[in-house]
């Protein structure tokens, strides 16, 4: 595993905060998803660049959360799982027999739809993510910098070893972005962060992201299409293909967010911005 | 009845809604009152075994006091009682019992929470880009399956029957390992006599796997009760399944194992049966694993049979510390289960 963290680190890194450089993190290219005999997605390519704002948006089981997923290999963990294509981190194919998926997941992090802290301390919530790497530094001085970028310092700095379960939702959810962003991972995937939030802390989030994304790739789903327009420097489409039998999704478009909102090329895609959808 | 909403029959919307009967409510009433009753009953009944085991012991206890705890001697005939090396037998027994099991029993509902077997042939299957039937997919989950009421019947078994087992499996088993222990090992307390037969290592073997099922099955909820979304958040930032295993799942269901331990506990202490053929009957207090020993249970179950009118007193005293130190164990056990069955605070 050792080995393959190595490689997955060596790989080329261009200087953070280049911003003009549409370098590209994770390409992704999935030709064919199977969960067990169910074809859940079919030919999405949508590159990741470095530094930006990624957005997938679609209906409700088009796929979006799929294609996230795949980025991390956390589709590993679901049974019948099958996928074909490529995905591209740094130029090294993360499905590629000898890559772990564990090291996978220790530099792309992830955030989730529902915050999921665990039922310890504040601090030992963030710090497990440098306990995994074996991090040998200043764990409270990590801690406290990643709880910062999370805009949740002030917050909490004196409750820090208080149970992480007494936090709001809003809360809660900075806190595992806290915790995702406390090993500093190349690229942040976001799986609807905000749906399980109120408007207030919503608007907290996506404040967050636009900070984060100076230091951070990020690919978020949301249903939510002011925030895509909002937060994302590319917005990608998907849409369910019901014509062969399944529900199969797909990239119907891919592109700047503006482009893709004010003059979409395909007609779904005008339809789901414009809301005429059945 | 005059306060109840007055019916809106002939309304607009024609409601065929109607009050309560008399006997739609008052049935409400009678059964609520019965389960009351019932609950109430098997609580006096409790209370009432207590009570009468407290009545015929208070002649031993008003002779004997102290004396009988502290006391090391059981003899009929000089009418010296002592139940000292029960005492220590019935929680020596029980917590070695209890370590093997509850290693066991976690170790299972592990195994099952995490679906090992099938993990295992899925990605067995997937190296060999094998696409199984739906139905030949289904095989590995009913093993685990079968798997599990295998454990729970190990409850089954009746008490006889596991000390017979002891007696003409266990004990031969372990006989030779026991010797080699005594002969090269024997200067640590714990190895310091022979096992002539019985003892207290076959006796404590035999006991962790009947409570075995007891540990795993509510350890198994206790780790299947545990949020998904905590494990796909350890998943997320990099952790292996031990890692994930390890500092969260077992962490977080630890209440409901803590408190699947202790019950284990009540029920080791209280058993009987095959104890009673197994551990040797011999009032030694030992360290040593191979020693005979006696519990408080197998005291009871020996000595009633040829027991007379002043010994049945004293032999209830002993079953009334044995009641006393079970019901004990029993109701913290259940206190912990009850808090850890609480939704916890923030959980959403």
């Amino acid at each position: 595993m050792a080995q393959t963290a190595k490689e997955l680190s060596s790989a080329p890194k261009a200087g953070n905060g280049n911003r003009n450089t549409n370098e590209v993190v994770i390409d992704c290219n999935i030709s064919e998803l199977y969960y067990g005999k169910f074809k859940a997605v079919r030919d999405t390519r949508i590159p990741i660049e470095r530094n930006k704002i990624t957005a997938f948006i679609g209906p409700s089981g088009c796929g979006k959360s799929t294609v996230l997923r795949c980025l991390n290999r956390m589709n590993d963990l679901v049974r019948g799982f099958r996928f074909e294509g490529h995905v591209h981190f740094q130029g090294k194919d993360i499905y590629h027999h000898s890559v772990d998926p564990v090291a996978v997941r220790r530099y792309i992090g992830m955030v989730f739809q529902q915050p999921n802290p665990f039922a310890m301390t504040i601090y030992r919530n963030v710090a497990f993510g440098l306990k995994l790497n074996g991090y040998e530094g200043n764990r409270e001085e990590r801690v406290e910098q990643a709880l910062r970028d999370a805009a949740l310092w002030d917050e909490v700095k004196d409750k820090l070893h208080t149970s992480a379960l007494s936090l709001s939702g809003g809360q809660q959810q900075r806190l595992c972005i806290a915790r995702a962003i406390a090993t500093r991972p190349e690229v942040l995937l976001m799986d609807e962060p905000c749906s399980a939030l109120d408007p207030i802390a919503t608007r907290r989030i996506e404040e967050l992201m636009l900070e984060l994304k100076d230091s951070y790739t990020i690919a978020i789903v949301t249903h939510n299409l002011q925030q895509a327009q909002r937060a994302a420097d590319k917005t990608g489409f998907l849409y369910v293909d019901t014509t062969q039998g399944g529900r199969t999704g797909y990239l119907v478009e891919y592109g700047v967010t503006k482009q893709v909102f004010e003059d979409p090329k395909e007609k779904h895609t005008q339809d789901y911005i414009h809301g005429r959808f059945s | 009845m005059s306060a109840n909403i007055p019916d809106q029959t002939g309304g607009p919307r024609e409601s065929i809604s109607r009050q309560p009967t008399f006997i739609e409510k008052h049935s409400n009433t009678v059964f609520g009152w019965a389960t009351y009753l019932f609950a109430w009953l098997t609580v006096l009944l409790v209370l009432y075994i207590v009570c009468v085991i407290g009545i015929q012991a208070a002649p031993a206890i008003r002779d004997y006091g102290w004396g009988f705890i502290t006391g090391t001697t059981w003899d009929v005939n000089a009418h010296q009682y002592g139940v000292l090396p029960e005492i220590w037998g019935t929680m020596y027994s029980s917590l070695l019992a209890l370590v093997i099991g509850a290693l066991f029993g976690v170790a299972v509902a592990i195994f099952l929470s995490e679906h090992f077997l099938s993990s295992f042939v899925f990605s067995v299957g997937k190296l060999f880009g094998v696409q199984f039937h739906p139905l030949w997919a289904k095989l590995p989950d009913n093993f685990e399956r079968i798997l599990k009421n295998l454990i729970e019947l190990l409850a089954a078994i009746p008490s006889v029957v596991y000390g017979l087992w002891g007696i003409f499996f266990v004990i031969p088993l372990i006989r030779p390992v026991c010797d080699w222990l005594n002969s090269n090992l024997g200067w640590i307390p714990i190895f310091n006599t022979t096992l002539s037969g019985p003892g207290m290592l076959p006796a404590s073997i035999v006991l962790a796997i009947m409570i075995l099922p007891t540990v795993s099955a509510i350890s198994l909820n206790a780790l299947l009760a545990v949020p998904p979304k905590l494990r796909e958040a350890s998943y997320g930032l990099g952790a292996t399944q031990w890692e994930t295993i390890l500092a969260i799942l077992v962490p977080t269901a630890s209440k409901g194992i803590f408190g699947a331990i202790i019950l284990a506990f009540g029920r080791a202490l209280g058993e009987t049966m095959a104890l009673a053929m197994l551990v040797g009957n011999a009032n030694v207090i030992s360290w040593s694993l191979f020693s005979p020993a006696n519990t408080l249970a197998a005291l009871l179950a020996n000595n009633f049979p040829e027991a007379g009118p002043k010994e049945v007193g004293v032999l209830m005293f002993a079953a009334l510390i044995l009641l006393g130190i079970t019901l004990f164990v029993n109701m913290v056990g259940a206190f912990i289960l009850q808090k850890a069955s609480e939704p916890q605070e923030g959980v959403r």
